[in-house]
């Protein structure tokens, strides 16, 4: 294990940032920790480096417990979420750094650092200064000074968060690149799902200060251990059906049940493309019109309006949506290929601040 | 309806165009006055200073000066601003790191002391010194028992001259520190400086030329007061004279020549000063145009 974490608590005086988190970042991952602003990623990757350290809790990296080390003597690489590259030194010098605080001697020192120049593609600007360079550029500095004095650990505080969209694209295949080229165990705090999604290995996911799900991007986002992350990554349809006659129903809809009481509420999730739709009436169970469609792209996002006034969304090809000749306003049948039970009882999830990461019972996949 | 504000967008620009070619006019006018203000009274008065005090001739100027009291004067003021710079410097750090990188309660309260100084009228604050240390203060009886002199003394002078440029370093690096933030030196820690290595290389750096612009102002503040100074010095001759004194106390005897001879020398320092600044902001932008000429090739991607 490179990183590991230990029922790590952090506390700013009364405040919980961090409650009772528990992970591990294996040797060489990419590791993504996520959630909403306020939900304690950032203070998870700021212990990690040593710039905070827990109220209780173990972290160590490589084995080694390092709660009583300091920032200095962790061998971390950290990148700020504005680089903070030093403006009075050229990007030679930035990179050069840690080097010279290392005492490396002055040959070593150079052949790393053209070495760096070399690997990231900064070539003919080892003598611009910060306030000269485009913000793929400090992006770049930034890694490669925390990398020259070959650290255990990579650590980046929102690494996209400080450049424009276009080039973000950019920069996230730039990193995933990287990342395998050099093997460096890194992780990374984002907001962005999309991001966590694209660029992780695994993906670490909080909310207001607790681990809600560690796993895959696939495991995340097609095994959400609980409502939040089923919510936060990606889209999901959630709705609250009755259960009469042994079938949950609401509207149209219906959903076989076992060993249900009669009258309770349940919650439903299912996500846009478990939704199949056509033009053909009789194709599929349910009838909807067709109200609303989103071209995003290669996908389309179309909102369906079912006779009972509920509204679901849904999401399908370009060429499936030419295919069946559909427009705003069509007549369509559609079926759920698949959904999950999120609660047996509506409102019987406990609020989000409880959820924990050992509890996802009653999450079993139907049909 | 829609054509009308374009129309006027049009109009506004033709007033403007028109409103540049009249500005011609005004432009040189008030160049004109800026330059006739710098002339009058800035230019006119320092030549004078150096006409007057070479009035008499080379061997005049050099007697002025070398005369013992007036040497006196000269080193005491060298003296007086070797041990208050310094002091100052080091406050200035310790209050501008404080209220710039930490949180605190009386945080406003400490801004509004470092301030002080500057709304304190430099005789009140001579007077300050006079009460608190003198024979007839607070602490007068205990230090005179104790043979320690600090009113009509170096001490003295050396405290009121420290009081009086209190503001200044702390003035300047308090906005540079605060732009600067924090940042800079953590990821300085994470590359594995230790605190001193943080200090010299990353936050010293970042703030020199607030710093350096702080010593020259305070430096020639503390060469040149004159209130406070004369306040708690007591005027003694060849002993406590500073040179703003030892000019006053010429000028008085209609000493006028040997009066200027000093003054020149304090006109000087403020030109010393003055240079010393435009140098070294000239050699920061060269720095800084060499590096943009020289990565040139490179390109933006």
């Amino acid at each position: 294990m490179s990183i590991e974490l230990r029922g790590v608590t952090k506390k700013f005086g009364e405040v919980v940032a961090v409650k009772n988190v528990a992970f591990s970042v294996r040797e060489g991952e990419l590791m993504a920790l996520l959630g909403p602003s306020g939900g304690g990623k950032t203070t998870v990757l700021r212990m990690i480096a040593g710039l905070e350290m827990p109220t209780t809790g173990d972290i160590f990296i490589r084995g080694q417990r390092v709660n009583d080390l300091s920032v200095q003597q962790r061998n971390i690489g950290f990148v700020f979420q504005n680089y903070a590259l030093f403006k009075n030194m050229n990007v030679s010098k930035n990179i050069a750094f840690g080097l010279k605080v290392k005492k490396w001697n002055k040959a070593e020192s150079q052949e790393r650092v053209a070495e760096l120049v070399k690997l990231f593609g900064l070539e003919g600007l080892e003598r611009r200064y910060p306030q000269q360079l485009s913000g793929g550029q400090r992006q770049r500095v930034a890694i490669a000074r925390a990398l020259a004095p070959k650290p255990s650990v990579l650590l980046l505080d929102e690494p996209f968060g400080a450049v424009d969209a276009k080039i973000r694209q950019e920069l996230r295949d730039w990193m995933v690149t990287m990342h395998h080229d050099l093997n460096v165990t890194t992780v990374f705090v984002t907001h962005d799902q999309e991001e966590a999604l694209e660029v992780a290995n695994r993906i670490v996911i909080f909310s207001r200060g607790l681990l809600e799900q560690v796993g895959t991007p696939r495991e995340v986002y097609e095994q959400p251990s609980n409502e939040f992350v089923a919510r936060f990554i990606g889209v999901m349809n959630v709705i609250e059906p009755e259960v009469r006659n042994g079938v949950a129903r609401l509207g149209e809809l219906e959903f076989p049940t076992h060993g249900v009481e009669e009258g309770q509420k349940l919650r439903i999730g299912f996500r846009p493309y478990s939704v199949q739709i056509s033009s053909d009436l009789t194709a599929y169970r349910y009838r909807a019109i067709l109200r609303r469609t989103f071209f995003l792209g290669v996908l389309l996002r179309v909102e369906l309006e079912l006779p009972s006034g509920l509204t679901i969304r849904a999401r399908m090809s370009k060429e499936e949506y030419a295919a069946h000749a559909l427009e705003d306003g069509s007549e369509v049948s559609f079926q759920l290929r698949n959904y999950r039970v999120l609660a047996r009882e509506a409102g019987a999830l406990p609020p989000e601040s409880d959820l924990t990461y050992s509890s996802p019972a009653g999450f079993a996949e139907n049909i | 309806m829609i054509e009308t504000p374009t129309k006027k967008r049009d109009e506004a620009v033709g007033k403007s165009q028109r409103g540049t070619e009249e500005s011609v006019a005004v432009k040189w006018i008030l160049i004109s006055v800026a330059l006739a203000f710098c002339v009058v009274f800035l230019m006119l008065p320092l030549v004078n200073v150096f006409v007057q005090a070479l009035a008499k001739g080379w061997s005049f100027y050099w007697a002025a000066l070398t005369h013992p009291d007036s040497w006196a004067a000269i080193r005491l003021t060298l003296l007086v601003s070797a041990i208050s710079v310094p002091l100052n410097v080091l406050f200035g750090f310790a209050a501008s790191w404080a209220i710039a990188k930490f949180e605190f309660r009386g945080k406003s309260f400490l801004i509004t002391l470092i301030d002080l100084p500057f709304s304190v009228s430099p005789v009140v604050a001579g007077l300050m010194f006079v009460l608190l240390f003198g024979l007839q203060g607070f602490f007068g009886e205990w230090l005179d028992a104790r043979n320690v002199h600090i009113v009509f003394a170096v001490p003295g002078i050396v405290l009121a001259t420290v009081f009086i440029t209190f503001p200044f370093v702390a003035r300047e690096l308090i906005p540079v520190m605060q732009a600067t933030g924090t940042e800079q030196e953590q990821a300085a820690l994470t590359l594995g400086a230790n605190g001193w290595q943080t200090f010299w290389h990353v936050t010293l750096p970042s703030v020199k030329w607030g710093l350096l612009y702080g010593i020259i102002l305070c430096n020639a503040r503390a060469m040149g007061e004159f209130g406070a100074v004369s306040v708690v010095s007591g005027h003694i001759t060849g002993q406590t004279d500073t040179m703003p004194l030892r000019v006053e106390k010429l000028y008085n005897e209609y000493n006028g020549q040997a009066a200027f001879a000093i003054a020149s020398l304090l006109a000087l320092l403020a030109l010393v000063t003055l240079g010393l600044k435009t140098l070294l902001e000239w050699k920061q932008a060269r720095d800084y145009r060499a590096a943009s000429a020289a990565s040139i090739p490179g390109g933006t991607p």
